[in-house]
């Protein structure tokens, strides 16, 4: 049935993992396609351009140097937060509260500056406190959803979405009540930490810290998850429960430490949106960024490294979003309906995976 | 009994069986002849067996018979006609229906709504007072019966397997294609229900057209048999006329089969595994497994008998630390066994679960990496305890497929391509390529071909020889009593019974499983 028998030695490689790889790019590359088009008849019911549309999408993204800035500085929360989603996706779990450990995280940093703002202690030790305090407290808020999970059985979607919600009420009931700044009058805020403690950009650059930690730890978590044993035996866990079990292996601290991981993640873009762009945590925090970490890491197909381009071009479709609202009379809304329609789209490409015969390997049909 | 179909209540079931004959059937996949030229007939009344390895081609045939696959070349004749079967809805047009080797019962629905929301024209709203009548009178006209207004989940594998059947004949299905159809019932279940199919078929209700690889239900139930191989039509005939070893030839060619290993008397070990007292519970807080005591010394396999549900996967999962021990303790050689990975190490404790696609592998990691899985924290496939080297894993674990016949395209190959034989083959590569002490085995050769069977079981007798004490749990009597040393039977939840292999039989076995 097969060309391969047990007198020819067992090859290490063949074109299964090239196949496979092919495989998770051209699936979600061909879903964009459809997304495209599929927007560009909603546009033409409006009576605008399509044509016109994609341009001002790329100039407001990548036209000039001045975009690419904005373009990569709102890249930067979303790298953080599609590896908020993909970490737990990759133990198997459906986590989707990352917008609420970003909240939380960039509220408890800009309320842990409070005291050592006006204490005066040093910049190089406020700043590293307060991104620690954010990773800490995004990270238990998130570890909560994976314990709850193991030892109770609550399903993870419902509960880490539900927290989201408990998340942003805190934040206001503190914001709103003992923490707020009495200088804040039309949007109640914390206290500004003041210009000396807020994270710089990147020399010559308008881009804040924020995407060079996204990317750094990208890098370092995709190392974790492929190198290390922790995640070969998350890697198990997520593919198979019974059978992680059934090698001993610490299925519940596994799904906590994962948990954990995602919500410092969301929790240390919560930091850099207070310490790089907001100067203290309000409303503005709730930007949506956690639900469109959601979408990026889909599209990456829960890949650390694949989540970077991805989230780069999710901080273009959000770039343009200004400019395209002026020039074609469109309202800011326009860009959620694109990002709705891919997600759509992505999520029936799903059921394509191994359906088409060149990405398959031929011994496969040795099955009977 | 036997005519019962034909009596007067149901004059309108009273189809007879049909036949059909494939003509050079072939099918092709890309480069790959899954099918190459058979034509295999099959008598009206006749109780015909399918034979063949995993991956002979016995599923391709049976797709292309109902439909799921067209034939790249050959023709179907039903009842000598040429009849082309486009889509499954025009084999069951034509009065071919198959019962395959799971259950496809909507488990919280009764059996009388599962077998209407099965027909092809169900009203929008159902008359369910009228449609219970209709099957009464229809369990009326058949040679057995299963309860009707209860819901499936509460039926036993028997129950659900003749459902299953029912169903077919219920839609009017004259010619029935079983796929392993015994591999989830018990040994008396099992030939129940191959015995009604086997006196149904004498009458001349219906044609029964079986895969298995069991020869014992070959010889005992079935009329004539054909055989496949790689593919080809590779014999067959009367069933009489053919001995065991005519059809094993047949369906492995010259292939060199393992022989069971020789079984050393009075094997020297020290170890000891002991179950004192284990309370399991299962999903509904009943103790499933409730209060078992068993001790099992090195160089010495313990047969666990019973029928299915009496505990027997719940001491499984607990044992492989998938489900927690509520009270009791296993003990190793006297101290406290945790069923952690640590404790797994310590005592050399090693396990085949049954179903390992389930059990034991995860199905989108490649070869190498299951084959890993006790090994992958340690050096020198691990540095410090956490850094992998895959190179190292992926040169152990080609050594292993070499050893152990793992038939793979590579080590990446995701283990899920592969076919169960191999998968099970791999496992056994991964968990008794060690020095093993203690090894715990559930069902290891459900639904594999002969050649795979007599591979595992030479090596559980193997690792007995070499001194380890082996929990064997399965549901195969045949298996337990070819295996082990010692019988235990199990029934609610509790041993009932142990006897070394020499002075018990079948039937005290039987006995004690039945509860008595």
């Amino acid at each position: 049935m097969t060309a391969v028998t047990t007198d020819t030695p067992v090859r290490l490689t063949d074109s299964t993992k090239l196949r496979a790889w092919a495989e998770a790019v051209a699936i979600p590359l061909g879903a964009l396609v459809v997304s495209a088009l599929i927007f560009s008849i909603f546009l033409i019911f409006l009576g605008k351009s399509p044509v016109d549309y994609f341009q001002l999408l790329w100039k407001g993204g990548f036209g000039t140097s001045f975009s690419i800035q904005n373009t990569l500085q709102r890249a930067a929360p979303l790298i953080l937060c599609g590896l908020a989603f993909a970490i737990p996706a990759q133990i198997g779990l459906t986590m989707i509260g990352a917008e609420g450990a970003l909240v939380l995280g960039g509220f408890s940093a800009a309320a842990i500056a409070i005291p050592l703002v006006t204490g005066g202690v040093p910049v190089v030790l406020t700043m590293p406190i307060m991104a620690i305090c954010a990773m800490v407290v995004g990270g238990a808020w998130i570890a909560i959803v994976g314990w709850l999970r193991h030892a109770r059985g609550v399903n993870e979607t419902i509960s880490s979405l539900l927290m989201t919600y408990i998340a942003i009420a805190i934040m206001n009931f503190f914001v709103e009540g003992a923490l707020r700044d009495p200088g804040s009058a039309n949007k109640p805020s914390t206290m500004p930490i003041g210009k000396d403690y807020m994270v710089g950009y990147i020399p010559a650059t308008d881009i804040h810290w924020g995407l060079v930690a996204g990317i750094v730890l990208a890098i370092a978590l995709q190392i974790v998850m492929t190198r290390t044993t922790f995640g070969f035996a998350a890697r198990v866990t997520g593919g198979n429960a019974r059978a992680a079990l059934a090698q001993g292996l610490p299925v519940g601290r596994l799904i906590v430490a994962c948990t954990a991981i995602a919500g410092a993640c969301a929790g240390l873009a919560g930091y850099y949106e207070v310490a790089a762009i907001h100067g203290q945590a309000n409303a503005s925090l709730v930007a949506g960024y956690g639900f469109t970490g959601i979408l990026v890491s889909f599209l990456a197909r829960h890949n650390p490294i694949m989540i970077l381009p991805v989230a780069v071009m999710f901080g273009a479709i959000e770039a343009s979003g200004g400019l395209i609202q002026r020039r074609m009379d469109m309202p800011d809304a326009t860009a959620l309906v694109l990002q709705g329609i891919i997600f759509v789209v992505l999520l029936t490409s799903e059921t394509l995976y191994g359906r088409f015969a060149i990405f398959q390997q031929k011994a496969g049909a040795e099955r009977t | 009994m036997d005519t019962a179909v034909l009596t007067p209540e149901a004059p309108a079931k009273a189809k007879r069986a049909i036949g059909i004959e494939t003509v050079g059937m072939s099918k092709i996949f890309g480069s790959l002849v899954a099918l190459d030229d058979v034509s295999i007939k099959v008598k009206p009344g006749e109780f015909h067996a399918l034979l063949g390895e995993n991956g002979a081609g016995k599923s391709t045939l049976v797709k292309c018979i109902m439909g799921f696959y067209q034939p790249t070349h050959g023709q179907l004749l039903v009842n000598g006609h040429e009849t082309p079967i486009r889509h499954p809805q025009d084999a069951r047009a034509a009065g071919i229906g198959m019962v395959y080797q799971h259950f496809t019962l909507v488990p919280c629905l009764t059996a009388a709504e599962n077998m209407v929301i099965s027909r092809a024209n169900v009203p929008a709203v159902i008359d369910w007072k009228k449609e219970i009548g209709e099957l009464e009178a229809f369990m009326d006209s058949m040679p057995f019966r299963v309860p009707l207004t209860e819901p499936v989940a509460t039926l036993s594998a028997g129950e659900k397997q003749k459902l299953e059947i029912l169903k077919q004949l219920y839609l009017d299905q004259r010619f029935l294609i079983l796929d392993e159809p015994t591999s989830v019932l018990t040994p008396s279940e099992a030939d129940e229900v191959l015995g009604l199919l086997h006196d149904m078929a004498r009458a001349g209700d219906i044609t029964v057209l079986m895969i298995t690889h069991k020869f014992r239900e070959v010889t005992a139930f079935t009329d004539n048999v054909s055989v496949l191989r790689r593919g080809k039509y590779a014999g067959g005939g009367t069933v009489g006329e053919l001995s065991t070893a005519d059809m094993s030839r047949m369906m492995i060619g010259e292939a060199e089969i393992r022989k069971s290993a020789e079984r050393i008397a009075d094997v020297e070990s020290s170890v000891e595994l002991e179950l004192a007292g284990i309370v399991v519970k299962d999903e509904e807080d009943i103790a499933a497994v409730d209060g078992l005591n068993l001790k099992i010394g090195g160089g010495e396999i313990v047969g666990v008998a019973g029928v299915s549900g009496n505990g027997q996967s719940e001491l499984v999962e607990a044992l492989s630390g998938q489900r927690p021990i509520n009270d009791g303790g296993v003990f190793i050689n006297g101290e406290v066994f945790d069923c952690s990975r640590s404790g797994y190490d310590l005592f050399k404790v090693f396990g085949l679960p049954e179903e390992p696609l389930r059990n034991a592998a995860v199905p989108r990691m490649s070869v190498a990496e299951n084959i890993a899985f006790r090994t992958f924290d340690k050096a020198p496939e691990a540095n410090l305890g956490w850094w992998l080297k895959p190179a190292v894993m992926k040169n152990r674990a080609a050594g292993l497929i070499e050893r152990y016949r793992v038939k793979t395209p590579s080590t990446d190959t995701p283990i899920e391509n592969l076919s169960g034989g191999n998968v099970q083959r791999a496992i056994l590569a991964r968990e008794l390529s060690h020095d093993v002490k203690v090894l715990i085995v559930a069902n290891p050769c459900f639904g594999l071909d002969f050649a795979s069977v007599a591979e595992i079981r030479a090596q559980i007798i193997d690792q007995r020889n070499n001194g380890a004490a082996v929990l064997l749990v399965s549901e195969d009597l045949d298996e337990i009593l070819e295996l082990s040393d010692r019988v235990a039977v199990m029934s609610e939840g509790k041993i009932t019974y142990v006897a070394p292999i020499g002075e018990t039989d079948r039937n005290t076995i039987g006995t004690y499983m039945a509860g008595h």
